[in-house]
């Protein structure tokens, strides 16, 4: 039998705040331990929480950018378990009206398609503290608990269960990942766990209408693993049909070591979170003008600035989808352009040799060395024939190691590219004169050797003559 | 006239007129305090010498001209006020050790005015009961009759006020919990409106009901009190941003025209006798003085016990959660965390306590939601209606604080329901936010004090204080004081 699987997923998104969602605290990371509390965040007896309207207004943007509702009068509830990291045993977040519903995200399959992924919810939450083991309790047995993650704010971003295949849910979960990072509300960094993903999977008889029973996978913390676990998955549950048994509800483990998943608790374990609405906190309106402000404030989004970029600047659909692939990349490259350079020309050269130094080097495209600006005034000094193609490269690699202006470089160095013909023939007449041989060659008809000769110029030259020149010269030289 | 049997506005007299200083005045409650809390037991914490330093504080501000009502008034506060630096325990065991690092906005208030602290109040364990018997600390008694309960669980508040243990306190009212021991004991306690103080700092038992105020001796002490702890909070989100109004300066209105609602609910026949007699006194008085009665209904009263007893144990069972013994108060020795978190609350909570917690995870519980918390909140909306559309006809409503005088220290401790039903009429008003005041009216039969209820409209604090005043002026109840 042929089995068709279902995914939903449950996106974490730590907001990029100063501070808590909660309290006045600093959000920073790797901080001292506790260093970072208050009476609010520590569950002391008899604080309350405060709502940081910073939290609302990323909400607010996340739910726009993926075309959900904003929803004018929202709820916050209380979700009671027990657990040392979790401060007053209960973690504020959102159940019955959370503040975005029914959005969606156009996803890109395999054929070039586009595929729509509803997206059932965005809520805000707190995160809960952090277990440390060993030292921080004093005891190399014992266990200690760091709050200063708790009452930092969260979205969770639930889909509807549309997605079907590890593909598609990658692809969704990128793509959900550049709109989170592009509005700048999250830094996306999966490994500190900034972006973490939960995975509802289950399968289905290809064909059939009825879902099957689903697991949920906990912990995947990148695009790999997230690609990794739900295929486990769905052949872990195709295995178990097939041999006769059944699916269980429950919540499994990844474990990104082994690729496997594993059993942490049943659906008779399961929780009762005793959801209610928080009595501390007032129902939260958000006005449409709210909604409106909020829309006119946010930026050009990946797929509008890809359409501008094929439309306005005549790029090439694959040439916009790499220079969108991020806001500031994006914004190099419109810069670039906006200080006179060439549009394909300056993208060429972000995908090339850009990219190349970045990746070789470990640098973000924020802190690129070379600015966009100087990128414009190296390409024009190839436009305007001062220095050839080749010498450029020569000349970017200064410009990454020295920060220097490249017509700077391109004069210190003695880089400017030799155009007088008289210099030139001059260098022809000596290689014609030492290579006698070859020129009867091609003067007999074989014209490959005509590669030779520019080769000979070009390095005696020492890449500085004007390959369009030595070509009219040569030619014209060894026809006699 | 004993410096301790004074008023906030005779001490504050005395101490601008430079006859008694702050730190005489505080030395002589500590004296009145150490004479009669072996038989009344109003305290669980008594803070001499910080007491003594505030005062020496006081003085130095008035001598400097600086003399707020409050400067200098030796006042002590429920156990359920964080106060920095101060065992702060809830009447529980499970905080016996817990020293604050914050005090509450309410507190940190009435300190900035100048005010003095005794200590800390006896009380209901986390607020829960009607007689002050649930507390840890042992049960205070009525210092009118020191076989009777005080009333709770601001028990310790309104015994304090009685016997002359402090000018005045702060208590809590959840669902009668300051009206019902200002009742039992003689004295005047108002519950604000919910939003009016902040709650920030006062250790949660039902959130959406729980409210600030103050029990004193008079109504111009209640008027004075609450305009130094009234107003809005940043720190609590639900405390309102209302203007707060000069309650002492429009005390003397009258009550002429003033339009009094007597809900039919309310007198009903199992009234007991002597406090009809009170409320049929009451009722003559205001006449006398020019206001006018009209019969109100309250027609949803009857679900108003249960409502509330699914709400405020819903509400507790989530905030009583962080008593974990994982950060703070009673960690019990043991070998995992399951069993540190079962043996910590198995022993640092009461049994009235255990008894909420369980009533309200049950009220919450999947399966259950709906038919018990979602019910009780549209219970409590058609609450809210009634007294809506009552007070459309009505300035203030009249009624008895509780059913009965103070009952006897152990008469109701094993029926939890009959005890439940001690907070019938006072049990509304926390559902539908609005404020009441309870003030003395009367005596029993047994020579127990007896109070009469002024139910005001949202904010309408200034209206109950002025009606309070009014008959103040016109009887001589609050001017009798329990002989210990
Ligand atoms: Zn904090």
């Amino acid at each position: 039998m042929k089995y068709q699987p279902v995914i939903g997923l449950e996106v974490h998104v730590q907001l990029l705040t100063d501070t808590k969602i909660f309290c006045g605290c600093s959000t920073k990371f790797g901080s001292e331990p506790n260093s970072q509390t208050c009476p609010v965040c520590l569950g002391l007896p008899g604080a309350l929480p405060v709502l940081n309207k910073k939290v609302v207004e990323f909400a607010i943007k996340a739910g726009l950018s993926t075309n959900c509702s904003i929803t004018p009068r929202s709820i916050f509830a209380r979700k009671n378990y027990f657990y040392p990291d979790l401060p007053k045993g209960y973690q504020i977040s959102q159940f019955e009206d959370p503040i975005c519903q029914w959005g969606w995200l156009d996803i890109k399959v395999d054929d070039g398609e586009t595929k729509r992924i509803r997206i059932t919810r965005i809520h805000m939450e707190e995160d809960a503290g952090k277990l440390v083991h060993g030292e921080l309790s004093g005891r190399d047995d014992g266990s200690g608990v760091d709050l200063n993650r708790a009452c930092t704010p969260l979205l969770e971003v639930v889909s509807e269960p549309d997605l079907r295949s590890s593909d598609e849910a990658v692809s969704y979960l990128k793509q959900l990942h550049q709109i989170v990072t592009w509005l700048g509300i999250c830094d996306g960094n999966m490994e500190e766990g900034s972006f973490r993903c939960d995975a509802n999977v289950s399968v289905m008889p290809v064909g059939s209408s009825t879902f099957g029973t689903r697991a949920e996978i906990k912990n995947v913390n990148s695009f790999k693993f997230v690609k990794q676990a739900i295929e486990y998955e769905i052949q872990r549950q195709i295995d178990l049909i097939e041999d006769g048994g059944t699916v269980v509800q429950e919540t499994r483990l990844f474990d990104p070591n082994s690729g496997t998943t594993r059993s942490m608790r049943s659906k008779e374990e399961a929780h009762d979170y005793r959801y209610f609405p928080d009595p501390d906190l007032v129902p939260l309106v958000i006005s449409d003008q709210w909604v409106e402000r909020s829309r006119r404030e946010l930026p050009e989004l990946p797929e509008q600035r890809q359409q501008r970029f094929m439309n306005e600047l005549g790029l090439p659909l694959y040439d916009a989808e790499v220079l969108t692939a991020s806001r500031a990349l994006a914004d190099y490259f419109e810069a670039g352009v906006a200080a006179g350079g060439n549009a394909k020309t300056v993208g060429n050269w972000i995908m090339g040799e850009i990219t190349r130094a970045l990746n070789d080097t470990g640098t973000p495209i924020e802190s690129c060395p070379v600015s966009p600006g100087q990128l414009a005034e190296l390409l024009q000094l190839i436009d305007n024939s001062t220095i050839s193609g080749k010498i450029a490269k020569t000349v970017f690699d200064e410009m990454w190691k020295s920060g220097k202006a490249p017509q700077t470089i391109v004069e210190d160095q003695g880089l400017v590219q030799v155009s007088d013909s008289g210099a030139i023939e001059s260098i022809i007449n000596g290689i014609m004169a030492a290579n006698a041989g070859q020129v009867e060659d091609y003067r007999g008809g074989k014209e490959k050797v005509f590669g030779f000769f520019v080769g000979q110029v070009m390095k005696a030259s020492k890449g500085k003559a004007n390959p369009a020149v030595v070509n009219e010269l040569l030619l014209n030289k060894l026809k006699g | 006239m004993n410096i301790f049997d004074m008023t906030i506005h005779a001490l504050h007299a005395a101490l601008k007129g430079k006859r008694v200083s702050s730190v005489e005045a505080t030395t002589a409650m500590l004296e009145r305090i150490s004479s009669v809390e072996p038989q009344v037991g109003s305290f669980i914490t008594v803070t001499p010498e910080q007491a003594l330093a505030a005062a020496a504080a006081a003085d130095q501000r008035i001598a400097r001209g600086d003399c707020d009502l409050l400067t200098g008034i030796p006042l002590a506060i429920k156990d359920i006020f964080l106060t920095e630096g101060v065992r702060t325990t809830c009447g529980s065991r499970i905080l016996d050790n817990f020293i604050p690092p914050y005090s509450a906005t309410s507190w940190e208030m009435l300190r900035g005015c100048g005010a003095v602290l005794l200590g800390k109040l006896n009380q209901d364990e986390f607020a829960m009961g009607s007689s002050n018997e649930s507390s840890a600390y042992g049960t205070t008694r009525n210092p009118w009759n020191t076989d009777y309960i005080p009333g709770g669980s601001s028990g310790g508040s309104a015994a304090a006020v009685a016997a002359s243990e402090a000018v005045a306190t702060l208590g809590t009212d959840t669902g009668g919990s300051i009206r019902q021991p200002a009742s039992h004991c003689g004295c005047v306690g108002l519950k604000p409106t919910y939003g009016r103080v902040s709650r920030y700092g006062v250790i949660a038992y039902a959130s959406s009901l729980d409210q600030v105020g103050p029990l004193t001796r008079d109504v111009a002490d209640c008027a004075t009190m609450l305009g130094a702890i009234a107003g809005h909070d940043h720190k609590d989100s639900t405390s309102v941003d209302t203007p707060v109004p000069d309650y002492s300066s429009s005390l003397t209105h009258g009550v002429k025209g003033l339009k009094i609602g007597l809900p039919k609910e309310y007198f009903i026949s199992g009234l007991d006798a002597d406090v009809q007699v009170a409320m049929d006194a009451a009722i003559e008085t205001y006449r006398r003085l020019g206001a006018e009665f009209v019969d109100v209904s309250l027609p949803h009263t009857d679900y108003a016990v249960a409502t509330y007893y699914l709400i405020a144990t819903a509400e507790a069972s989530s905030n009583l959660a962080r008593y974990d013994g994982v950060r703070f108060g009673h960690r019990a020795e043991a070998e995992g965390l399951l069993e540190m978190y079962t043996k910590s609350r198995s022993e640092g909570f009461g049994v009235e306590v255990k008894r909420r917690i369980m009533l309200g995870t049950y009220a919450l519980s999947s399966g259950y939601y709906d038919a018990y918390y979602v019910k009780a909140q549209k219970v409590r909306t058609l609450i809210m209606n009634d007294f809506t559309t009552a007070f459309a006809d009505v300035d203030v409503m009249l009624t008895p604080v509780a059913p009965t005088a103070a009952f006897k220290i152990g008469e109701k401790v094993n029926d939890p329901l009959q005890m439940y039903l001690s907070d019938i009429f006072t049990i509304p008003v926390n559902l539908a936010g609005t404020c009441a005041m309870s003030l003395p009216a009367g005596f029993s039969a047994a020579g127990l004090p007896i109070g009469l209820q002024l139910i005001g409209k949202p904010f309408g604090e200034e209206t109950i204080l002025q009606a309070g005043y009014a008959f103040e002026q016109a009887t001589e109840w609050h001017t009798r004081k329990a002989t210990i």
